[in-house]
């Protein structure tokens, strides 16, 4: 195993470096291990914001409408999945196909918080979000998904994308995601359109806001 | 979506796994055997995906920069050749998008020219200067483009009336008089 006895070719300098440059590391967990614990996080989150919500007003809503487990399920899954997606992303020798894996249960939050709105035109005295209550869902999702997303960034740098701007987006995703699914806790009407647009706006831009700055939090990191 | 687990494809992919698995724990001899033993395959996957013979030298340091920064998301586990393979293989896509796009810019040079010309530029072609040397020797093709687009500071459309070139042509002999000359004046330097 001597390099000395090993033939001299034109990368030996650059080899010397990163040799004198190798420090011990320990091998990542799997990305799935490395999701749950952000997930884990995410959960304690939801159970201190649940100390302070209204829990008979949203056990009454969901009474009132079973069909918002749907719209509820499918943000909770579009953040697990997202954040799997964002830590294999995260791997340089992973397929940015893995982007792909939250689009279902994406499409499912879309469809479903759709129906909520039709309902709402539909079924009269439906209590729908007004403009200021609008306002405060795209503040709460905004702030959510800072700490969220602050965090789920800093545990990806320990890996190394070689996309990274595609990995800081799907984990921007699965923080707006995330976020979405802890309004619920707050959030006890249905939601109107403009309501919807307003949630898709907030998520949107979260979503920008990654790529835009983690992404470039990734690179820095040495991709 | 989900891959499947890449299997080890022998005994060699054993060795070098093990190597990669001691370099994670900071071992520099395994880590030195392993570099060396990267940069052929490296090399092979460059050639396979069509890059040209004189940038295979820069994905094979770009690929073994990125072994060595991302040496913690390697899973001993799994096979190590599958790994490097999957990175020397961006690589070498990243760096022929470079390339393309470098060539593009230079192509489009004539245009970008055209609406941001200098005056001084034309003014340091003095004659028996090295550059004006340099044209001198350029076949006529190129010549012509230089003097008409670059010298004379004419626009594509009045180099095409005056020459009977194509402004297509006129831009590739640009562009190649331009590596010519970039690469004669280096040497002179």
């Amino acid at each position: 195993m001597s390099p000395i006895s090993e033939p001299q070719s034109s990368y030996e300098g650059l080899i010397g470096s990163l040799a004198a440059d190798l420090r011990p590391v320990r091998p990542l967990q799997p990305p799935s291990a490395r999701a749950l614990i952000w997930l884990a996080a995410v959960f304690a989150a939801g159970l201190g914001l649940a100390a302070m919500a209204d829990l008979p007003a949203i056990a009454a809503r969901l009474e009132a409408a079973p069909d918002m487990w749907l719209a509820v399920s499918g943000a909770a899954l579009t953040m697990v999945l997202a954040a799997i997606a964002a830590f294999e992303l995260s791997l340089p020798d992973r397929s940015q196909v893995w982007a792909l894996l939250p689009l279902p249960a994406a499409l499912l939050w879309i469809a479903a918080s759709g129906a909520g709105c039709l309902r709402t035109w539909l079924v009269p005295g439906t209590h729908a979000a007004a403009l200021d209550e609008s306002r405060d869902c795209i503040l709460f999702i905004l702030a959510v998904s800072v700490p969220l997303s602050a965090l789920l960034l800093a545990m990806l740098r320990r890996a190394y994308p070689l996309r990274p701007g595609l990995a800081a987006a799907i984990a921007g995703l699965a923080s707006a995601a995330a976020a979405a699914t802890l309004l619920n806790l707050f959030h006890p009407y249905d939601a109107s359109g403009s309501d919807l647009v307003v949630h898709a706006a907030a998520v949107g831009l979260v979503v920008l806001a990654n790529r835009a700055y983690g992404g470039r939090m990734l690179r820095a990191a040495g991709a | 979506m989900s891959q499947p687990q890449p299997q080890r494809t022998g005994p060699e992919d054993a060795r070098l796994s093990a190597w990669m698995a001691a370099a994670q724990g900071g071992d520099q001899a395994a880590y030195v055997c392993l570099l060396r033993e990267c940069t052929g395959m490296i090399e092979r996957v460059a050639r396979r995906k069509g890059v040209p013979a004189d940038r295979i030298d820069d994905v094979v340091q770009e690929t073994l920069l990125t072994v060595h920064r991302a040496r913690q998301t390697y899973d001993p586990a799994r096979s190590f050749t599958a790994w490097l393979r999957v990175i020397a293989e961006r690589r070498a896509v990243d760096l022929m998008r470079k390339t393309g796009r470098q060539a593009l810019r230079e192509l489009h040079a004539p245009l970008a020219y055209e609406r941001h010309a200098d005056e001084s530029q034309a003014r340091q072609v003095e004659p028996g200067g090295k550059l004006t040397e340099a044209v001198a020797r350029l076949p006529p093709g190129q010549r012509e483009a230089v003097q008409h687009l670059l010298l004379q500071e004419r626009s594509l459309a009045e180099a095409s009336a005056a020459t009977g070139r194509s402004q297509g042509s006129l831009k590739v002999n640009l562009h190649r008089a331009l590596k010519s000359l970039r690469a004669r004046l280096g040497q002179a330097r």
